[in-house]
């Protein structure tokens, strides 16, 4: 924050949002612009959401000048950040914020999905809830559908609100170009080569499942959005081995070891 | 001399603690002295007999006096200084030479071999017991899923065979496989720790929780728990019988605890769900399914539920039964299957007038 006090004032340079975005913890935020900041019907409602709201936006939006002790200069900045947020939800569902956020998914500036059989799809990040202070952001990955916590712990206190229970599908809504090919690919849990028949009785029941759903989506004409069908359910098909784990075998695991350590 | 307090810490014990092999247990010196536990590991490791010496820190060479030689070696050196005779000398700049020329060759070596014998290792019954304490420690970090609600993982391999895959964290809460988080795990083989272990870890431990504390509905779950409850409702069968304490041989509790109804993640814009016909709607939520009531699973009854006819293929009654109940008596449990398989012809459809052998077979009355 230094290096910017220390330049000439510009129209064109944003200093705290500058400084705030480019923060460590902070990489999830795109910036967001000066016009939407200003118009107040964008920030409709927020300033009964935030504490000394003309302040924090004065400092959002660089034309702080309030002379003040610094932990009433603490409690603006925390209310600025947070208004920030606030804000952010809103904005990144616009078309040009929405733009900014593709930007960054295509980078995989918020991680990638740990889900091996994902291959290293990019995440979005998301909220559990609109509401401010009920939980923190998780991820999410357009492969598998599913909710991720954020690696790192100065990723994991930022407020979900600040992102928002829609953005991400409203996202791939306007561009569905980015929706990733399903897979079907799968772990199959598996003790010296057999697979363990509860895990496998779950998955060909969830098999089952996924087949109703495609059935249903074929009937009424949709694509399914699947990859490589064709080999998948060959695969499938040729799957008659033995399985373990079925209650036949009690004592099995134990025998095998004792032969190990003797 | 020998007596010196530093004692200096065994390859394995350093090997482990090197950064990124947090996840390795410590094999014991007894299981890889034992040459049955290595068989056919020679061939896989280059330089197996000196990377062996190096993991059991046994010096090269077959001195069992090693030590009193090097105590000599110093004695000698201060002593005779350049007048040492020479073909001692020699011998020992050999093996110097050789240390020097191989050890990056045997290190390697070491390591490959150790993480082998690790893979089995910790298929052993004192090896799976160590890395269950060090799972009960959360040595292996928690499942990233949010619906699984930092449940404890394993590190297991999608390959027995070194040189494939990395190692990955398996969760039995959703019976998925995951990168660890921290990339210093990448340089980690997963066939260090198997294919096997996983599975077999909650075979042999069956009775841990997996799952781990689910929380009660807080205020944040209260649109996930209206949405299980919804689910739930429209299902036809509500729940699993309070009385199963098996389904294919695992405790239903323990089966996936991490999916099923209120567990999968619904998109939802402003509020409203995303439809399944929409091009971005839903897809995956099979993934992350698990029937309400765990005994449909049960794929044998339901297979023979299903073929009636076949009367004298039929297994009997104990073979067929990959449900365990709850309960005092054997006539209990008839009883309970008899309603099942009932329920089931209802939900079916194919009421067959009652006619089944099921219903005539055995049938002990209760108590």
């Amino acid at each position: 924050m230094d290096d910017f006090n220390s330049e000439t004032d510009s129209d064109y340079t944003s200093y705290w949002r500058d400084w705030f975005i480019s923060s460590r913890g902070n990489e999830y935020f795109c910036e967001i612009d000066e016009e939407y900041l200003t118009d107040r019907f964008n920030l409709t409602g927020l300033n009964t959401e935030v504490q000394y709201y003309q302040y924090a936006l004065d400092l959002v939006t660089d034309v702080f000048d309030f002379d003040c002790d610094d932990d009433m200069r603490e409690q603006i900045e925390k209310s600025a950040r947070h208004l920030y947020g606030l804000v952010h939800a809103r904005y990144i569902v616009t078309t040009r914020g929405l733009l900014k956020m593709l930007e960054k998914f295509k980078k995989s500036d918020f991680g990638k999905c740990p889900r091996v059989m994902c291959d290293s799809q990019p995440l979005l990040p998301m909220g559990q809830s609109d509401i401010a202070n009920t939980s923190p952001v998780k991820l999410y990955c357009a492969r598998c559908e599913d909710l991720y916590n954020p690696k790192s712990s100065r990723h994991a206190v930022i407020d979900g609100a600040y992102f928002g229970t829609s953005f991400h599908n409203i996202l791939f809504q306007v561009y569905p170009a980015m929706l990733p090919p399903k897979s079907q690919r799968r772990y199959e849990p598996r003790v010296f080569g057999f697979k363990m028949h509860a895990a496998a009785a779950l998955a060909r029941w969830q098999g089952e499942q996924r087949e109703g759903m495609k059935e249903r989506l074929r009937k009424v004409g949709i694509e399914t959005g699947f990859e490589n069908e064709d080999e998948e359910v060959e695969s499938e098909e040729e799957d008659d081995d033995m399985e373990i784990g079925d209650g036949f075998e009690q004592g099995q695991p134990g025998a095998a070891v004792a032969i190990h350590d003797r | 001399m020998s007596s010196s307090s530093q004692v200096t810490e065994s390859w394995i014990s350093s090997f482990c603690g090197l950064l990124g092999h947090e996840y390795f247990a410590e094999v014991s010196e007894d299981f890889i002295e034992d040459d049955f536990n290595l068989t056919g590991l020679q061939s896989q490791v280059p330089m197996y007999k000196e990377a062996l010496e190096m993991i059991l820190d046994v010096e090269p060479d077959d001195d069992d006096d090693e030590e009193d030689e090097e105590e000599e070696d110093e004695e000698d050196d201060e002593i005779l200084g350049d007048e040492r005779p020479t073909g001692y000398r020699r011998a020992s700049d050999r093996r110097h030479l050789r240390i020097a020329s191989d050890l990056s060759v045997i290190e390697s070596s070491a390591e490959l071999l150790y993480g082998l014998i690790h893979q089995r290792y910790i298929t052993s019954r004192p090896g799976i017991q160590q890395m269950a304490e060090k799972y009960e420690l959360q040595h292996f970090g928690t499942c990233p899923r949010v619906n699984c609600v930092s449940c404890k993982v394993l590190p297991v391999g999608l390959n027995d065979t070194p040189g494939h895959e990395t190692v990955k964290l398996f969760c039995p809460s959703c019976l998925d496989v995951y990168t660890p988080p921290n990339s210093r795990f990448q340089t980690v083989d997963g066939a260090f720790f198997g294919t096997t272990f996983g599975s077999l870890f909650f075979m042999t431990f069956t009775e841990l929780d997996v799952g781990g504390t689910r929380p009660s509905n807080s205020a944040a779950d209260a649109l996930i728990a209206i949405q299980a409850q919804s689910a739930e409702a429209k299902s036809r069968n509500p729940s699993t019988p309070a009385n199963v304490t098996s389904i294919n041989g695992v405790a239903p509790h323990n089966l996936a605890p991490g999916l099923g109804a209120g567990n999968i993640y619904e998109p939802r814009i402003y509020g409203f769900r995303v439809s399944e016909r929409a091009r971005s709607g839903p897809r995956m939520k099979w993934l992350r399914m698990r029937p309400a009531d765990v005994t449909e699973l049960d794929e044998t009854r339901r297979y023979w539920d299903e073929h009636d006819g076949d009367e004298a293929d039929r297994p009997d009654e104990d073979d067929m039964n990959m449900v365990d109940v709850a309960g005092e008596g054997k006539g209990v449990q008839v009883d309970r299957r008899k309603k099942v398989t009932a329920r089931r012809r209802r939900a079916n459809g194919s009421g067959n007038g009652g006619g089944s052998p099921m219903d005539t077979n055995g049938v002990g009355g209760p108590g």
